[in-house]
C-alpha cells in the first residue's frame, strides 16, 4: 500500500470514528427522551397534574402536590440565589481592583464544584437543624446556593462583553458609574443575563440530592413554606425505589414532565439569546 | 527645506471665515479662552504619553488636533472630560480651566455635562433613537419648562438628523446606518447642551458624503459651542478649524491658525507632516 492510499484509509477510519462518537452522544439523549415519553407517556394523563398521590396500593392519583412544590423551592431557591449572583456579577465586571475580585471568582468556580448533596447538608445545618423541621425554605435555599455561583459567573461574563465604548458613551452624558451601569450596561446584556439564570434554575429543577433532607416530601399539600414540601425529583427518587408498579410508572411520568421543563427552559434560552444576536447588530 | 516652506505647501483648501481673518493678527491663544491647559503630562502608569502641554482653546471656535497615530491627541482629548479616569493607573498632571475653574476640583459628572464628548467609534445605547438623546437628560435633569419631546426634537435638528428620523423615533438606534448612528451621538451630547463638545476622530469611520454632513454640521453648531476635534484627516482640520495643534510624540509641537499652520508652519516637524513626508 502507497502513502496515498494509506492516508485515505487512515482518513476514513477516524472519519468513521468521530462520527460514530457524535452518533452515540445524539443517541444517548433521545435514547433517555424516548424511553421517558415511551414509559412516561402511558401513564401521563390529566389526573397526573390535578391530584394528589393516592394511598399505596390504590392504583392513579398524581404528583399535583410535587409540581406546585418544585415550583415553590425554585421561586425560594430565585429569591435566594439570583439577587446576590446578579449583584456579584455586577461587581466583578464593574467594580472591584484585583485581589478582592480574585477570590470572590475563584470561590464562585469552587462553589460550583461543590458536590450537590453537600449544599443539602449546609442547608440541613443552616436551616433545618434550628427549625426542627424540613421545609420547602430549607430546600429552597439549598437550590439557591447552587445558583449563586452560576448565575454570577454568566452575569461577569455577558457584562464583560458590553463594548466598553457603551460605558463611556454613558459618562460622557454626566452619568455616574452606577446610572452608567443601571441604565446601559445592564440593559445592554439583559438578555444574555436573563439566559444565564433561566439556564442555571433548569439546572437545579432536576436536582434531588440538595432536597432529600431539606425539604423532604410528603404526599399531601403543602401550605406555606415553613413545611415539608414534595418535590417532582424527590419524587422521582422515592417511586422508583418502591416496590409498586404503578409507583414505577408514575416516577417515569414525573421525569418526562421534568425533563420537558429543563428542555423547555433550554429552548427557550436559546431562542432569547438568538434574538439577541439578529437585533444588537442592525 | 527652504523651498519647501513656499507655496507649494497650499494644496490644502483653507476654511475662510471672517474669525479666520480677524484672529489672524491676534495671538492664537486668546485671552479668555474657554479651556486653558498648561503644563499638562499624562501617564499610563510609568509611561508619559504627552508632557508639557500648554493649550488653549478659543471661545466658539473649532480647534483641531492632528498628528500621526499614538501621539496622545486622543488622550489629550480625554483628559478635557477627565475620560480618562476609566483607564486603571492613568494620571494627569498639570492645570485645565474651565472658565477659569479648575476642572479637577469640580464634580465629575457636571464637568462631563458641561464637556461634551463624540466617539471615534458610534456607540448608540441598545435604545430607540429617542430616549438615546433624551438619556443625558434624564440622568441630569433638565429645565422643566420644556418637555422632553421638545428638547430631544432640538437636538435632533441641531445635529441635522431630524428630517431622517422623525418617523422612527421609537426604532431601535442601530437601524441607523452608520453616519446617521454618528449623527445621533452628536445630537445626544448636545440634547444636554455643553458648552465644550469634544470630538474625537468622528469620522474616521464614516465614507465622504457622511463626513460631508457632519462637517457641515460642525460648522453650523460652532456658534452655540466650542468644539475640539480629533482627527487624522488633515483636509478636515484645514476645512472646519480656525486652530490647529499638532502633536507628535506625547508633545504639542506647534499651535497656530489653521491658515498658518497649513500654509507658514513654523516647526519643521509640522512642515513634514503635513506635507506628507511622514505620519
Amino acid at each position: 500500500m502507497n502513502r496515498r492510499t494509506w492516508r485515505k484509509v487512515v482518513n476514513g477510519v477516524m472519519l468513521g470514528l468521530t462520527g460514530l462518537c457524535a452518533l452515540a452522544t445524539v443517541s444517548v439523549l433521545f435514547f433517555i427522551l424516548g424511553y421517558l415519553v415511551y414509559n412516561g407517556g402511558r401513564s401521563l394523563n390529566w389526573a397526573f397534574f390535578t391530584q394528589l398521590p393516592k394511598p399505596v396500593g390504590e392504583v392513579g392519583g398524581g404528583m399535583a402536590n410535587a409540581i406546585v412544590g418544585s415550583a415553590k423551592l425554585l421561586l425560594v431557591a430565585s429569591l435566594a440565589g439570583i439577587p446576590m449572583g446578579f449583584m456579584g456579577g455586577v461587581y466583578l465586571a464593574e467594580f472591584g481592583g484585583r485581589a478582592f475580585p480574585f477570590l470572590v471568582r475563584y470561590t464562585a468556580d469552587l462553589l460550583n464544584g461543590v458536590p450537590s448533596i453537600v449544599m443539602g447538608i449546609f442547608a440541613y445545618t443552616v436551616v433545618v437543624l434550628p427549625m426542627h423541621h424540613f421545609s420547602a425554605l430549607a430546600g429552597g435555599l439549598a437550590l439557591g446556593a447552587m445558583l449563586i455561583p452560576i448565575v454570577l459567573r454568566s452575569t461577569e461574563e455577558f457584562l464583560r462583553a458590553v463594548p466598553q465604548t457603551l460605558r463611556e458613551g454613558a459618562l460622557a452624558l454626566g452619568a455616574n458609574k452606577w446610572q452608567a451601569i443601571s441604565s446601559v450596561v445592564v440593559p445592554a446584556a439583559f438578555r444574555g443575563i436573563a439566559t444565564g439564570m433561566l439556564l442555571s434554575l433548569a439546572r437545579v429543577a432536576g436536582e434531588t440530592a440538595p432536597l432529600l433532607f431539606t425539604s423532604f416530601g410528603n404526599s399531601f399539600w403543602s401550605s406555606g413554606f415553613n413545611e415539608p414540601t414534595a418535590s417532582l425529583p424527590v419524587v422521582i427518587y422515592t417511586y422508583a425505589l418502591s416496590a409498586y408498579d404503578d409507583w414505577h410508572r408514575q416516577a417515569w411520568a414525573a421525569g418526562l414532565v421534568l425533563l420537558a421543563v429543563v428542555l423547555a427552559a433550554n429552548i427557550g434560552a436559546r431562542m432569547i439569546l438568538s434574538r439577541k444576536m439578529s437585533s444588537a447588530r442592525g | 527645506m527652504g523651498s519647501s516652506a513656499q507655496p507649494a505647501l497650499v494644496s490644502y483648501p483653507i476654511m475662510e471665515s471672517p474669525a479666520t481673518d480677524t484672529s489672524r493678527q491676534a495671538s492664537p491663544t486668546p485671552a479668555a479662552p474657554k479651556m486653558a491647559v498648561s503644563g499638562l503630562d499624562f501617564y499610563y502608569g510609568a509611561r508619559q504619553v504627552l508632557m508639557d502641554v500648554s493649550l488653549r482653546m478659543a471661545e466658539k471656535k473649532i480647534t483641531a488636533l492632528i498628528g500621526p497615530s499614538g501621539c496622545g491627541k486622543s488622550t489629550f482629548l480625554r483628559t478635557l472630560n477627565r475620560m480618562y479616569e476609566t483607564v486603571r493607573h492613568a494620571r494627569a498632571e498639570g492645570e485645565i480651566h474651565l472658565d477659569g475653574e479648575n476642572i479637577f476640583t469640580l464634580d465629575v459628572a457636571t464637568l462631563r455635562r458641561r464637556v461634551g464628548m463624540v466617539f471615534q467609534k458610534s456607540n448608540p445605547f441598545p435604545k430607540t433613537i429617542f430616549e438615546n438623546v433624551a438619556y443625558g437628560l434624564r440622568v441630569n435633569g433638565w429645565d422643566r419648562s420644556r418637555s422632553v419631546k421638545d428638547l430631544v426634537e432640538l437636538s435632533l435638528r441641531r445635529a441635522a438628523l431630524w428630517d431622517e428620523v422623525k418617523d422612527s423615533l421609537h426604532k431601535s438606534a442601530y437601524a441607523l446606518s452608520g453616519g446617521q448612528q454618528q449623527r445621533l451621538c452628536i445630537a445626544r451630547a448636545l440634547a444636554v447642551d455643553p458648552e465644550v463638545l469634544l470630538l474625537d476622530e468622528p469620522c474616521s469611520a464614516l465614507d465622504p458624503i457622511a463626513t460631508a454632513k457632519i462637517e457641515e454640521l460642525l460648522f453650523g453648531l460652532k456658534d452655540q459651542c466650542t468644539i475640539v476635534i480629533v482627527t487624522h484627516n488633515m483636509q478636515q482640520a484645514a476645512r472646519v478649524a480656525e486652530f490647529t495643534g499638532f502633536f507628535l510624540l506625547g508633545k504639542l509641537i506647534e499651535f497656530n491658525n489653521t491658515r498658518v499652520i497649513f500654509t507658514k508652519p513654523e516647526k519643521r516637524e509640522t512642515e513634514d507632516y503635513i506635507t506628507g513626508r511622514f505620519g
